[in-house]
Protein backbone atom coordinates (compact mmCIF):
# COMPACT_ATOMS: atom_id res chain seq x y z
CA UNK A 1 0.00 0.00 0.00
CA UNK A 2 2.68 2.47 1.08
CA UNK A 3 4.96 1.33 -1.75
CA UNK A 4 2.20 1.92 -4.29
CA UNK A 5 1.60 5.36 -2.82
CA UNK A 6 5.27 6.35 -2.91
CA UNK A 7 5.57 4.99 -6.44
CA UNK A 8 2.59 7.00 -7.61
CA UNK A 9 3.99 10.11 -5.94
CA UNK A 10 7.33 9.58 -7.71
CA UNK A 11 5.54 9.06 -11.04
CA UNK A 12 3.58 12.28 -10.44
CA UNK A 13 6.74 14.28 -9.74
CA UNK A 14 8.55 12.74 -12.74
CA UNK A 15 5.57 13.44 -14.98
CA UNK A 16 5.44 17.05 -13.83
CA UNK A 17 9.17 17.52 -14.41
CA UNK A 18 8.88 15.92 -17.86
CA UNK A 19 6.01 18.19 -18.87
CA UNK A 20 7.82 21.23 -17.48
CA UNK A 21 10.98 20.24 -19.38
CA UNK A 22 9.05 20.11 -22.67
CA UNK A 23 7.28 23.39 -21.92
CA UNK A 24 10.51 25.22 -21.06
CA UNK A 25 12.66 23.68 -23.87
CA UNK A 26 10.14 24.60 -26.53
CA UNK A 27 9.84 28.11 -25.12
CA UNK A 28 6.13 27.66 -24.39
CA UNK A 29 6.90 28.79 -20.83
CA UNK A 30 9.39 31.63 -20.62
CA UNK A 31 11.72 29.99 -18.04
CA UNK A 32 15.12 28.27 -18.20
CA UNK A 33 14.89 24.50 -18.96
CA UNK A 34 14.05 22.37 -15.93
CA UNK A 35 17.06 20.10 -16.47
CA UNK A 36 19.40 23.14 -16.26
CA UNK A 37 17.79 24.13 -12.96
CA UNK A 38 18.17 20.62 -11.54
CA UNK A 39 21.84 20.49 -12.57
CA UNK A 40 22.52 23.79 -10.80
CA UNK A 41 20.51 22.91 -7.67
CA UNK A 42 23.35 21.04 -5.87
CA UNK A 43 25.78 23.90 -6.60
CA UNK A 44 23.43 26.38 -4.97
CA UNK A 45 22.99 24.08 -1.98
CA UNK A 46 26.77 23.87 -1.52
CA UNK A 47 27.39 27.58 -2.14
CA UNK A 48 28.63 29.24 1.13
CA UNK A 49 26.97 32.49 0.07
CA UNK A 50 23.58 30.75 -0.04
CA UNK A 51 24.28 29.25 3.40
CA UNK A 52 24.71 32.77 4.80
CA UNK A 53 21.39 33.75 3.19
CA UNK A 54 19.54 30.75 4.60
CA UNK A 55 21.11 31.36 8.04
CA UNK A 56 19.99 35.02 8.03
CA UNK A 57 16.41 34.15 7.06
CA UNK A 58 16.13 31.28 9.52
CA UNK A 59 17.55 33.41 12.36
CA UNK A 60 14.85 36.02 11.80
CA UNK A 61 12.29 33.19 11.51
CA UNK A 62 13.32 31.57 14.78
CA UNK A 63 13.65 34.79 16.81
CA UNK A 64 10.38 36.20 15.49
CA UNK A 65 8.44 32.99 16.03
CA UNK A 66 9.85 32.53 19.55
CA UNK A 67 9.03 36.11 20.55
CA UNK A 68 5.50 35.76 19.15
CA UNK A 69 4.97 32.50 21.08
CA UNK A 70 6.15 33.84 24.44
CA UNK A 71 3.96 36.96 24.14
CA UNK A 72 0.83 35.81 22.29
CA UNK A 73 0.27 32.46 24.03
CA UNK A 74 0.18 33.88 27.61
CA UNK A 75 -1.95 36.79 26.36
CA UNK A 76 -4.33 34.32 24.71
CA UNK A 77 -4.53 32.33 27.95
CA UNK A 78 -5.47 35.43 29.96
CA UNK A 79 -8.07 36.50 27.39
CA UNK A 80 -9.43 32.96 27.14
CA UNK A 81 -9.89 32.62 30.92
CA UNK A 82 -11.03 36.13 31.82
CA UNK A 83 -14.15 36.89 29.78
CA UNK A 84 -14.32 40.61 30.75
CA UNK A 85 -10.74 41.12 29.55
CA UNK A 86 -11.70 39.59 26.23
CA UNK A 87 -14.77 41.84 25.90
CA UNK A 88 -12.62 44.87 26.65
CA UNK A 89 -9.99 44.32 23.96
CA UNK A 90 -12.12 42.56 21.32
CA UNK A 91 -12.94 45.65 19.17
CA UNK A 92 -9.32 46.80 19.20
CA UNK A 93 -8.12 43.32 18.18
CA UNK A 94 -10.79 42.99 15.50
CA UNK A 95 -9.55 46.19 13.95
CA UNK A 96 -5.83 45.39 14.12
CA UNK A 97 -6.11 41.82 12.83
CA UNK A 98 -7.26 42.52 9.22
CA UNK A 99 -4.37 44.96 8.58
CA UNK A 100 -2.19 43.01 6.11
CA UNK A 101 1.16 42.52 7.82
CA UNK A 102 3.15 43.24 4.64
CA UNK A 103 1.61 46.73 4.50
CA UNK A 104 3.54 47.52 7.68
CA UNK A 105 6.93 46.69 6.11
CA UNK A 106 7.53 50.18 4.57
CA UNK A 107 6.67 51.84 7.90
CA UNK A 108 8.77 49.48 10.04
CA UNK A 109 11.68 49.96 7.60
CA UNK A 110 11.71 53.67 8.45
CA UNK A 111 11.30 53.23 12.21
CA UNK A 112 13.82 50.39 12.65
CA UNK A 113 16.78 50.75 10.33
CA UNK A 114 18.35 47.34 11.05
CA UNK A 115 17.06 44.65 8.66
CA UNK A 116 17.01 41.80 11.20
CA UNK A 117 14.87 43.92 13.53
CA UNK A 118 12.51 44.81 10.66
CA UNK A 119 12.03 41.12 9.85
CA UNK A 120 11.53 40.13 13.49
CA UNK A 121 9.03 42.93 14.14
CA UNK A 122 6.93 42.02 11.09
CA UNK A 123 7.04 38.30 11.91
CA UNK A 124 5.94 38.93 15.52
CA UNK A 125 3.01 41.06 14.33
CA UNK A 126 1.84 38.51 11.76
CA UNK A 127 2.27 35.43 14.00
CA UNK A 128 0.52 37.02 16.97
CA UNK A 129 -2.95 36.51 15.43
CA UNK A 130 -3.06 32.76 14.80
CA UNK A 131 -1.30 32.14 18.15
CA UNK A 132 -3.56 34.46 20.13
CA UNK A 133 -6.83 33.27 18.58
CA UNK A 134 -6.01 29.56 18.74
CA UNK A 135 -4.96 29.85 22.39
CA UNK A 136 -8.16 31.76 23.21
CA UNK A 137 -10.35 29.14 21.53
CA UNK A 138 -8.41 26.36 23.20
CA UNK A 139 -8.86 27.85 26.67
CA UNK A 140 -12.57 28.34 26.06
CA UNK A 141 -13.03 24.81 24.76
CA UNK A 142 -12.01 23.22 28.09
CA UNK A 143 -14.56 20.74 29.42
CA UNK A 144 -16.36 22.58 32.27
CA UNK A 145 -17.19 19.29 34.04
CA UNK A 146 -13.49 18.42 34.30
CA UNK A 147 -12.76 21.85 35.80
CA UNK A 148 -15.64 21.61 38.27
CA UNK A 149 -14.58 18.10 39.26
CA UNK A 150 -11.08 19.26 40.13
CA UNK A 151 -12.47 22.26 42.03
CA UNK A 152 -14.83 20.12 44.06
CA UNK A 153 -11.84 17.98 45.07
CA UNK A 154 -10.39 21.15 46.55
CA UNK A 155 -7.82 22.09 43.92
CA UNK A 156 -7.05 25.81 43.53
CA UNK A 157 -7.35 27.82 40.30
CA UNK A 158 -3.65 27.39 39.48
CA UNK A 159 -3.91 23.61 39.76
CA UNK A 160 -7.01 23.64 37.54
CA UNK A 161 -5.11 25.73 35.00
CA UNK A 162 -2.08 23.44 35.04
CA UNK A 163 -3.85 20.10 35.18
CA UNK A 164 -6.95 20.65 33.04
CA UNK A 165 -6.99 23.87 31.05
CA UNK A 166 -3.44 23.82 29.70
CA UNK A 167 -3.33 20.15 28.62
CA UNK A 168 -6.75 20.60 27.05
CA UNK A 169 -5.75 23.77 25.17
CA UNK A 170 -2.32 22.44 24.14
CA UNK A 171 -3.41 20.95 20.77
CA UNK A 172 -4.97 24.29 19.77
CA UNK A 173 -1.77 26.12 20.73
CA UNK A 174 0.25 23.58 18.69
CA UNK A 175 -1.94 24.27 15.64
CA UNK A 176 -1.33 27.99 16.14
CA UNK A 177 2.42 27.40 16.25
CA UNK A 178 2.34 25.31 13.07
CA UNK A 179 0.36 27.98 11.17
CA UNK A 180 2.67 30.70 12.50
CA UNK A 181 5.79 28.80 11.41
CA UNK A 182 4.82 28.99 7.74
CA UNK A 183 3.51 32.57 8.04
CA UNK A 184 6.83 33.59 9.62
CA UNK A 185 8.78 32.18 6.66
CA UNK A 186 6.55 34.02 4.16
CA UNK A 187 7.04 37.32 6.00
CA UNK A 188 10.78 36.88 6.42
CA UNK A 189 11.08 36.50 2.64
CA UNK A 190 8.66 39.40 1.96
CA UNK A 191 10.61 41.73 4.24
CA UNK A 192 13.85 40.71 2.55
CA UNK A 193 12.44 41.46 -0.91
CA UNK A 194 11.51 44.98 0.20
CA UNK A 195 13.96 45.98 2.90
CA UNK A 196 16.95 44.27 1.31
CA UNK A 197 19.74 43.96 3.83
CA UNK A 198 22.96 42.01 3.38
CA UNK A 199 21.82 38.39 3.62
CA UNK A 200 18.58 36.44 3.29
CA UNK A 201 16.86 34.02 0.90
CA UNK A 202 14.72 36.89 -0.38
CA UNK A 203 17.84 39.02 -0.83
CA UNK A 204 19.34 36.15 -2.86
CA UNK A 205 16.48 36.31 -5.38
CA UNK A 206 16.80 40.10 -5.70
CA UNK A 207 20.59 39.95 -6.03
CA UNK A 208 20.38 37.28 -8.73
CA UNK A 209 18.41 39.61 -11.01
CA UNK A 210 16.29 38.52 -13.95
CA UNK A 211 18.68 37.33 -16.69
CA UNK A 212 17.98 33.77 -17.91
CA UNK A 213 20.96 32.21 -16.11
CA UNK A 214 20.04 33.90 -12.90
CA UNK A 215 16.39 32.87 -13.07
CA UNK A 216 17.69 29.28 -12.96
CA UNK A 217 19.56 30.18 -9.76
CA UNK A 218 16.43 31.75 -8.28
CA UNK A 219 14.46 28.59 -9.10
CA UNK A 220 17.11 26.55 -7.26
CA UNK A 221 16.64 28.83 -4.25
CA UNK A 222 12.86 28.36 -4.57
CA UNK A 223 13.39 24.58 -4.60
CA UNK A 224 15.50 24.57 -1.43
CA UNK A 225 13.27 27.05 0.36
CA UNK A 226 10.26 24.91 -0.47
CA UNK A 227 12.05 21.90 0.98
CA UNK A 228 12.91 23.85 4.16
CA UNK A 229 9.25 24.82 4.49
CA UNK A 230 8.19 21.23 3.87
CA UNK A 231 10.60 19.89 6.51
CA UNK A 232 9.45 22.44 9.11
CA UNK A 233 5.82 21.59 8.44
CA UNK A 234 6.38 17.82 8.50
CA UNK A 235 8.33 17.99 11.77
CA UNK A 236 5.60 20.08 13.40
CA UNK A 237 2.77 17.83 12.14
CA UNK A 238 4.62 14.70 13.35
CA UNK A 239 5.33 16.31 16.74
CA UNK A 240 1.67 17.24 17.10
CA UNK A 241 0.61 13.69 16.28
CA UNK A 242 3.17 12.24 18.68
CA UNK A 243 2.16 14.56 21.53
CA UNK A 244 -1.58 14.57 21.06
CA UNK A 245 -2.22 11.30 19.21
CA UNK A 246 -3.86 9.81 22.33
CA UNK A 247 -6.55 12.46 22.06
CA UNK A 248 -7.68 11.32 18.62
CA UNK A 249 -7.87 7.73 19.83
CA UNK A 250 -10.20 8.86 22.63
CA UNK A 251 -12.77 10.42 20.33
CA UNK B 1 -24.90 41.45 29.38
CA UNK B 2 -24.54 41.98 25.65
CA UNK B 3 -24.83 45.73 26.06
CA UNK B 4 -22.20 45.68 28.81
CA UNK B 5 -19.84 43.73 26.55
CA UNK B 6 -20.20 46.20 23.72
CA UNK B 7 -19.96 49.18 26.01
CA UNK B 8 -16.76 47.88 27.64
CA UNK B 9 -15.13 47.11 24.29
CA UNK B 10 -15.97 50.44 22.70
CA UNK B 11 -14.91 52.30 25.84
CA UNK B 12 -11.47 50.65 25.73
CA UNK B 13 -11.17 51.36 21.98
CA UNK B 14 -12.06 55.02 22.58
CA UNK B 15 -9.51 55.28 25.41
CA UNK B 16 -6.81 53.70 23.21
CA UNK B 17 -7.44 56.23 20.41
CA UNK B 18 -7.55 59.13 22.87
CA UNK B 19 -4.29 58.13 24.58
CA UNK B 20 -2.68 57.63 21.17
CA UNK B 21 -3.82 61.09 20.05
CA UNK B 22 -2.60 62.79 23.25
CA UNK B 23 0.70 60.89 23.34
CA UNK B 24 1.60 61.60 19.70
CA UNK B 25 0.60 65.27 19.95
CA UNK B 26 2.68 65.63 23.10
CA UNK B 27 5.64 63.80 21.53
CA UNK B 28 5.51 66.14 18.57
CA UNK B 29 5.28 69.27 20.75
CA UNK B 30 8.19 68.09 22.90
CA UNK B 31 10.16 67.29 19.73
CA UNK B 32 10.99 63.82 20.95
CA UNK B 33 13.13 61.84 18.54
CA UNK B 34 11.03 59.44 16.47
CA UNK B 35 7.80 61.40 16.94
CA UNK B 36 7.83 62.07 13.18
CA UNK B 37 7.08 58.36 12.57
CA UNK B 38 3.87 58.45 14.60
CA UNK B 39 1.40 61.12 13.42
CA UNK B 40 -1.71 61.67 15.59
CA UNK B 41 -4.71 59.50 14.58
CA UNK B 42 -6.81 62.59 13.79
CA UNK B 43 -4.25 63.57 11.16
CA UNK B 44 -4.25 60.02 9.69
CA UNK B 45 -8.04 59.96 9.41
CA UNK B 46 -8.23 63.41 7.82
CA UNK B 47 -5.49 62.34 5.39
CA UNK B 48 -7.50 59.22 4.53
CA UNK B 49 -10.48 61.46 3.80
CA UNK B 50 -8.66 64.07 1.67
CA UNK B 51 -6.66 61.49 -0.27
CA UNK B 52 -9.46 59.17 -1.33
CA UNK B 53 -12.93 60.13 -0.10
CA UNK B 54 -13.29 63.90 -0.67
CA UNK B 55 -14.50 63.63 -4.27
CA UNK B 56 -17.79 65.00 -5.69
CA UNK B 57 -21.06 63.32 -4.75
CA UNK B 58 -21.83 62.15 -8.29
CA UNK B 59 -18.65 60.06 -8.21
CA UNK B 60 -19.56 58.39 -4.89
CA UNK B 61 -17.24 60.86 -3.09
CA UNK B 62 -14.22 59.08 -4.53
CA UNK B 63 -11.28 61.25 -5.64
CA UNK B 64 -9.18 60.71 -8.77
CA UNK B 65 -6.53 59.15 -6.55
CA UNK B 66 -9.12 56.65 -5.29
CA UNK B 67 -9.84 55.62 -8.89
CA UNK B 68 -6.10 55.33 -9.55
CA UNK B 69 -5.19 53.42 -6.35
CA UNK B 70 -8.27 51.59 -5.12
CA UNK B 71 -9.88 50.27 -8.28
CA UNK B 72 -6.83 48.56 -9.84
CA UNK B 73 -5.91 47.00 -6.48
CA UNK B 74 -9.42 45.69 -5.82
CA UNK B 75 -9.74 44.49 -9.42
CA UNK B 76 -6.57 42.42 -9.19
CA UNK B 77 -7.46 41.10 -5.75
CA UNK B 78 -10.92 39.92 -6.78
CA UNK B 79 -9.83 38.58 -10.18
CA UNK B 80 -6.92 36.63 -8.69
CA UNK B 81 -9.07 35.28 -5.89
CA UNK B 82 -11.85 34.22 -8.31
CA UNK B 83 -9.42 32.38 -10.61
CA UNK B 84 -7.86 30.62 -7.62
CA UNK B 85 -11.32 29.75 -6.26
CA UNK B 86 -12.53 28.14 -9.49
CA UNK B 87 -9.28 26.27 -10.15
CA UNK B 88 -8.91 25.22 -6.50
CA UNK B 89 -12.46 23.88 -6.20
CA UNK B 90 -12.33 21.98 -9.52
CA UNK B 91 -8.96 20.37 -8.85
CA UNK B 92 -9.70 19.85 -5.16
CA UNK B 93 -12.99 18.02 -5.72
CA UNK B 94 -11.38 15.82 -8.39
CA UNK B 95 -8.52 14.98 -6.02
CA UNK B 96 -10.89 14.39 -3.11
CA UNK B 97 -13.00 11.91 -5.08
CA UNK B 98 -10.15 9.89 -6.59
CA UNK B 99 -7.66 8.34 -4.19
CA UNK B 100 -5.36 7.18 -7.00
CA UNK B 101 -5.27 10.59 -8.69
CA UNK B 102 -4.53 12.30 -5.38
CA UNK B 103 -1.63 9.90 -4.67
CA UNK B 104 -0.01 10.95 -7.96
CA UNK B 105 -0.35 14.65 -7.20
CA UNK B 106 0.17 14.73 -3.42
CA UNK B 107 3.98 15.29 -3.25
CA UNK B 108 3.69 18.16 -5.75
CA UNK B 109 0.91 19.75 -3.70
CA UNK B 110 2.81 19.42 -0.43
CA UNK B 111 5.85 21.03 -2.02
CA UNK B 112 3.94 23.82 -3.76
CA UNK B 113 2.17 24.73 -0.55
CA UNK B 114 5.49 24.95 1.34
CA UNK B 115 7.08 27.49 -1.05
CA UNK B 116 6.66 31.02 0.38
CA UNK B 117 4.79 32.80 -2.48
CA UNK B 118 6.96 35.97 -2.35
CA UNK B 119 9.96 33.79 -3.38
CA UNK B 120 8.32 33.41 -6.77
CA UNK B 121 7.68 37.11 -7.40
CA UNK B 122 11.13 37.54 -8.96
CA UNK B 123 10.51 34.48 -11.14
CA UNK B 124 7.11 35.80 -12.22
CA UNK B 125 8.68 39.19 -13.04
CA UNK B 126 11.15 37.37 -15.32
CA UNK B 127 8.27 35.45 -16.93
CA UNK B 128 5.68 38.19 -17.39
CA UNK B 129 7.49 41.53 -16.80
CA UNK B 130 6.17 43.98 -14.21
CA UNK B 131 2.46 44.58 -14.26
CA UNK B 132 -0.99 43.16 -13.81
CA UNK B 133 -0.29 39.69 -15.23
CA UNK B 134 2.62 39.13 -12.84
CA UNK B 135 0.51 40.34 -9.91
CA UNK B 136 -2.42 38.10 -10.83
CA UNK B 137 -0.19 35.04 -11.09
CA UNK B 138 1.37 35.85 -7.69
CA UNK B 139 -2.06 36.19 -6.08
CA UNK B 140 -3.41 33.01 -7.70
CA UNK B 141 -0.36 30.95 -6.70
CA UNK B 142 -0.45 32.29 -3.15
CA UNK B 143 -4.15 31.89 -2.37
CA UNK B 144 -5.04 28.66 -4.19
CA UNK B 145 -3.74 26.37 -1.40
CA UNK B 146 -6.38 26.88 1.29
CA UNK B 147 -9.21 26.47 -1.27
CA UNK B 148 -7.57 23.43 -2.85
CA UNK B 149 -6.77 21.60 0.38
CA UNK B 150 -10.15 22.34 1.95
CA UNK B 151 -11.95 21.19 -1.22
CA UNK B 152 -9.96 17.94 -1.16
CA UNK B 153 -10.88 17.37 2.47
CA UNK B 154 -14.52 18.35 1.94
CA UNK B 155 -14.98 16.10 -1.10
CA UNK B 156 -13.17 13.22 0.59
CA UNK B 157 -15.28 13.26 3.73
CA UNK B 158 -18.72 13.14 2.04
CA UNK B 159 -20.90 10.70 3.99
CA UNK B 160 -20.87 7.37 2.12
CA UNK B 161 -24.57 6.91 2.94
CA UNK B 162 -25.45 10.03 0.93
CA UNK B 163 -23.53 8.74 -2.08
CA UNK B 164 -25.04 5.25 -1.82
CA UNK B 165 -28.54 6.72 -1.63
CA UNK B 166 -27.79 8.87 -4.67
CA UNK B 167 -26.76 5.76 -6.63
CA UNK B 168 -29.90 3.91 -5.50
CA UNK B 169 -32.08 6.80 -6.64
CA UNK B 170 -30.41 6.60 -10.05
CA UNK B 171 -28.62 9.97 -10.05
CA UNK B 172 -26.12 10.37 -12.86
CA UNK B 173 -22.47 11.19 -12.18
CA UNK B 174 -23.02 14.89 -12.90
CA UNK B 175 -26.08 14.98 -10.66
CA UNK B 176 -24.17 13.26 -7.86
CA UNK B 177 -21.45 15.90 -8.18
CA UNK B 178 -23.76 18.93 -8.20
CA UNK B 179 -26.48 17.65 -5.85
CA UNK B 180 -24.52 15.60 -3.31
CA UNK B 181 -20.75 16.09 -3.34
CA UNK B 182 -20.55 19.87 -3.85
CA UNK B 183 -23.25 20.72 -1.26
CA UNK B 184 -21.72 18.32 1.27
CA UNK B 185 -18.26 19.83 0.75
CA UNK B 186 -19.57 23.42 0.69
CA UNK B 187 -18.91 24.35 4.36
CA UNK B 188 -15.27 23.22 4.14
CA UNK B 189 -14.78 24.91 0.74
CA UNK B 190 -16.28 28.09 2.14
CA UNK B 191 -13.84 28.10 5.06
CA UNK B 192 -10.98 27.77 2.56
CA UNK B 193 -12.37 30.60 0.42
CA UNK B 194 -12.53 32.91 3.41
CA UNK B 195 -8.93 32.22 4.39
CA UNK B 196 -7.87 32.79 0.77
CA UNK B 197 -9.62 36.14 0.64
CA UNK B 198 -7.55 37.54 3.52
CA UNK B 199 -4.40 36.02 1.99
CA UNK B 200 -5.28 37.67 -1.34
CA UNK B 201 -5.19 41.09 0.33
CA UNK B 202 -1.68 40.34 1.66
CA UNK B 203 -0.41 39.11 -1.71
CA UNK B 204 -1.98 42.03 -3.54
CA UNK B 205 -0.04 44.42 -1.30
CA UNK B 206 3.29 42.58 -1.56
CA UNK B 207 3.04 42.26 -5.35
CA UNK B 208 2.29 45.98 -5.63
CA UNK B 209 5.11 46.90 -3.28
CA UNK B 210 7.61 44.97 -5.39
CA UNK B 211 6.53 45.92 -8.87
CA UNK B 212 3.58 48.08 -9.84
CA UNK B 213 2.71 51.38 -11.45
CA UNK B 214 -0.55 51.83 -9.54
CA UNK B 215 -2.49 50.52 -6.57
CA UNK B 216 -2.48 50.94 -2.79
CA UNK B 217 0.83 49.11 -2.39
CA UNK B 218 2.41 51.54 -4.83
CA UNK B 219 0.96 54.42 -2.80
CA UNK B 220 2.61 53.01 0.36
CA UNK B 221 5.97 52.75 -1.38
CA UNK B 222 5.80 56.28 -2.82
CA UNK B 223 4.83 57.84 0.50
CA UNK B 224 7.69 55.95 2.16
CA UNK B 225 10.18 57.34 -0.38
CA UNK B 226 8.81 60.87 0.03
CA UNK B 227 8.89 60.40 3.81
CA UNK B 228 5.20 61.32 4.08
CA UNK B 229 4.32 59.38 7.19
CA UNK B 230 0.67 60.47 7.46
CA UNK B 231 0.05 59.31 3.85
CA UNK B 232 1.60 55.95 4.68
CA UNK B 233 -0.47 55.47 7.85
CA UNK B 234 -3.58 56.44 5.88
CA UNK B 235 -2.76 53.69 3.37
CA UNK B 236 -2.34 51.14 6.16
CA UNK B 237 -5.64 52.25 7.72
CA UNK B 238 -7.37 51.95 4.33
CA UNK B 239 -6.07 48.38 3.93
CA UNK B 240 -7.31 47.48 7.41
CA UNK B 241 -10.77 48.86 6.58
CA UNK B 242 -10.76 46.97 3.26
CA UNK B 243 -9.88 43.75 5.12
CA UNK B 244 -12.81 44.24 7.50
CA UNK B 245 -15.23 45.02 4.64
CA UNK B 246 -14.14 42.03 2.53
CA UNK B 247 -14.54 39.69 5.49
CA UNK B 248 -17.95 41.12 6.44
CA UNK B 249 -19.27 40.84 2.86
CA UNK B 250 -17.97 37.28 2.61
CA UNK B 251 -19.62 36.27 5.90
CA UNK B 252 -22.94 37.84 4.82
CA UNK B 253 -22.90 35.94 1.51
CA UNK B 254 -21.86 32.72 3.25
CA UNK B 255 -24.71 33.02 5.74
CA UNK B 256 -27.17 33.25 2.83
CA UNK B 257 -25.67 30.51 0.70
CA UNK B 258 -25.11 28.05 3.52
CA UNK B 259 -28.36 28.81 5.39
CA UNK B 260 -29.73 25.37 4.44
CA UNK B 261 -26.68 23.76 6.02
CA UNK B 262 -27.21 25.39 9.42
CA UNK B 263 -30.88 24.45 9.39
CA UNK B 264 -30.09 20.85 8.49
CA UNK B 265 -27.63 20.70 11.37
CA UNK B 266 -30.17 22.08 13.83
CA UNK B 267 -32.73 19.38 12.99
CA UNK B 268 -30.21 16.68 13.83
Amino acid sequence: MIVARLLRGAVGVAGFLGLAEVATRTGFVNLPPVSDVLVKAPDVLLDPGFHADVAATMTAWAVGLALAIVTAVPAGMVLGVLAPAEWAVRPVLEFLRPIPSVALIPLVMLVLADDLRVKVAIIVYACTWPLLLNTMYGMRDVDPVAKETLRSFGFGSLAVLGRVSLPSAAPFIATGIRLSASIALILAVSAELLAGGQYGIGVYTVRAGTSADNVALILCAVLWTGLIGLIINTVLVRTERWLFGWREQLT
Amino acid sequence: MRVLRWFLGLLVAAVVVLVWERATTWMRAAEIEGSVFFPPPSEIVSKLHTLWFSGPADRLFLTDAAYADLLPSMGRLLTGWSIAAVAGILLGVALGRSRTFSQYIDPLLQFGRAVPPPMLITVFIAMFQMGTQMQLVTIVFGVIWPVLLNSVEGARSVDAKFLDSAVVFGLTRVQRLTRVILPAAAPKISAGLRLSLSLALILMVISELVGSTDGIGRHLLLSQRRFELADMWAGILLLGVLGIILNAVFLAVERRVLAWHRQARQVI
